[in-house]
């Protein structure tokens, strides 16, 4: 397709592609401009910076809430990711390859969980997690998280699994393996990169959330970083404190724009698989 | 070979009982408490004092203001952000599939709006359009505090939408783009059809399913906005969402029975949304979802 076309829609479709990029890289470009203006500098109204300061990042980390939270980031949406991608597996493998009649039963749970509004079990929860202990810990933002995002592990497992070449379980099978074994020591190795791409999918989803994270935490006990973002407070109430926010948001948002680059293809494929086959 | 198949199916069951359980004790057993919790007058603050009211909780959430202005609320913001990010993603998609040059760079930044945190990218479009930090106004030549009124506020709030999610739906609508076969496009171009005839004809029609279920994704999602709103206004300027009434309700007032009747009853309108979609599409989604996998 590329050689075709008269040299006008070349040029349209070139000039689309650099739209595009521009599109997708001002606020990013700006919330980095910020974050590097010296606070004399943060009304000048200007896109970039006159002079460069990195007295915010300074700030961000002497202070223990930043930290705190970002460490509760991390392990939270890294343990939601393990867990969900680990039950999805199994699940996406028995939809996959067994011929069982919970298929219907697992996507039909999936699909409802996929639009159920997260809302509607905040109160519960708030609820059942101050009962429990569950509150402000890490284990009570695990549990939601791994939940809602087991119908994109699901449908995106399933989608990569069903590209792996089958036979060789079959081969296993033969050999006397059973059908656990033929699972684990077979196919898992040849589903690493659905399931590694799965697990980015995943993290990102635990890494964005706010709404569970403002309302089931209190403390920098279990505080992640969307929350922490949302309830910095300067001096005085009615002032935020804009280049600490900005210096926090770009710390957090860099290393998922790496991870989002450097695995484009596979995230695009994940993410696309799911919802146009699932 | 009965045994056999008796066998896998047990496989299967095990398989997927971990997934199935968790999901079920996740969101099942808390909707059913919040039912249950919505009966009675029940205040965090004074917890004895919880009493059976029946279906009193929902009698006032219907007949409060608040609630029909959120609806209305949101109700603008999703069919604001969904209609305009259905035409702009077509658009991109249309880029990243014809793109002559950088087809990889185009689909790389595509991601990032998807990969931002949504209370980050909020924060970034606040401060843009803020008039004493933002570039905006001096881009614009304009001079207005785009966040302390009505309408300008639900424009902030649908634009920090649309950039955030119009990713998502152009690389839906790009799935189901490439499933068009370019021989039949090549075909009806040597048949003298124009590019928009060929786009109307042919692309949009085959696309029918892939549009459908990028929409219906898109609604239910923007339906459930929070953070934007959360981060943006607080609900100020009459900008609240029912999921801004929502958590005020039960984390802010701590009014566990009347914000559980908020609860159930934006589960409701969700399952109404979902139901109406399907039916209006008839069986093209359920042919889609059938076929799978």
């Amino acid at each position: 397709m590329n050689a075709e076309g008269s040299s006008n829609e070349r040029v349209l479709w070139g000039f689309g592609s650099v739209a595009v990029v521009v599109y997708a890289l001002i606020p990013v470009v700006w919330i980095l401009s910020l974050s590097l203006k010296p606070s004399a500098d943060l009304n000048d109204n200007r896109f970039f910076p006159r002079a460069v300061s990195f007295d915010h990042y300074r700030t961000i980390f002497q202070d223990i809430q930043f930290p705190a939270a970002l460490w509760n980031s991390v392990g939270i949406a890294t343990l939601s990711s393990l867990l969900a991608v680990t039950l999805g597996m199994f699940a996406a493998y028995a939809i996959v390859r067994l011929r069982f009649p919970g298929r219907r039963l697992v996507l039909g749970a999936a699909l409802s969980i996929a639009i159920f509004p997260p809302i509607a079990i905040i109160g519960p929860l708030f609820d059942l997690w101050r009962a429990v202990g569950l509150f402000d810990t890490w284990a009570g933002l695990v549990l939601p998280y791994m939940t809602f995002t087991l119908p994109l592990a699901i449908w995106s497992l399933s989608a990569f699994f069903r590209e792996i070449p089958w036979d060789l379980e079959k081969a296993a099978r033969m050999d006397g393996a059973t059908p656990f074994q033929a699972f684990s020591r077979v196919i898992a190795p040849l589903a690493a990169p659905g399931v590694f791409t799965t697990s980015i999918l995943v993290f990102i989803f635990a890494w964005n959330d706010f709404l569970f994270a403002a309302s089931l935490t209190s403390t920098n006990n279990a505080r992640t970083v969307p929350a922490a973002i949302a309830f910095f407070t300067g001096s005085s109430r009615f002032e935020l404190p804009t280049g600490s926010i900005a210096a926090a948001s770009v710390v957090v948002t860099v290393p998922i724009i790496m991870l989002v680059l450097v695995f484009q293809r596979r995230i695009v494929a994940g993410l696309t698989a799911g919802a146009v086959k699932g | 070979m009965k045994s056999w198949m008796r066998s896998e199916s047990r496989l299967g069951w095990l398989l997927c009982a971990p997934a199935i359980l968790t999901m079920a004790v996740v969101t099942a057993y808390p909707i059913a408490y919040a039912f249950w919790l919505s009966l009675f007058r029940y205040d965090l603050r004074f917890p004895r004092e919880r009493t059976f009211v029946g279906l009193a909780n929902y009698a006032s959430v219907l007949t409060s203001e608040v609630w029909w202005r959120s609806m209305v609320n949101t109700l603008i913001i999703t069919i604001g952000s969904v209609t305009v990010e259905l035409v702009l993603g077509f658009a991109l998609a249309l880029v990243m599939h014809r793109a002559v040059f950088g087809r990889r760079t185009v689909r790389a930044a595509v991601l990032v709006p998807y990969g931002i945190i949504t209370v980050v990218a909020a924060l970034a479009w606040k401060f843009a359009f803020d008039p004493t930090t933002g570039f905006v106004n001096a881009l614009l030549g304009l001079d207005q505090a785009w966040l302390t009124e009505r309408w300008s506020a639900f424009l902030v709030i649908i634009f920090t939408e649309i950039w955030k999610t119009t990713p998502f739906m152009a690389l839906l609508l790009l799935a189901g783009l490439t499933l068009v076969p370019d021989d039949l496009l090549r075909a009806a171009r040597v048949d003298g059809a124009s590019a928009t005839q060929r786009f109307f004809k042919i692309t949009l029609p085959l696309m029918k399913p892939a549009i459908l279920v990028a929409l219906l994704f898109r609604t239910l999602d923007a339906f459930r906005i929070f953070d934007t709103v959360f981060v943006q206004t607080r609900g100020a300027q009459d900008t609240e969402t029912v999921s801004v009434v929502g958590y005020n309700t039960l984390v802010v007032r701590l009014n566990l029975g009347l914000g559980s009747a908020v609860s159930v009853l934006i589960f409701v309108s969700v399952v109404i949304i979902a139901v109406l979609f399907v039916k209006a599409f008839g069986t093209s989604v359920d042919r889609e979802q059938g076929e799978s996998p």
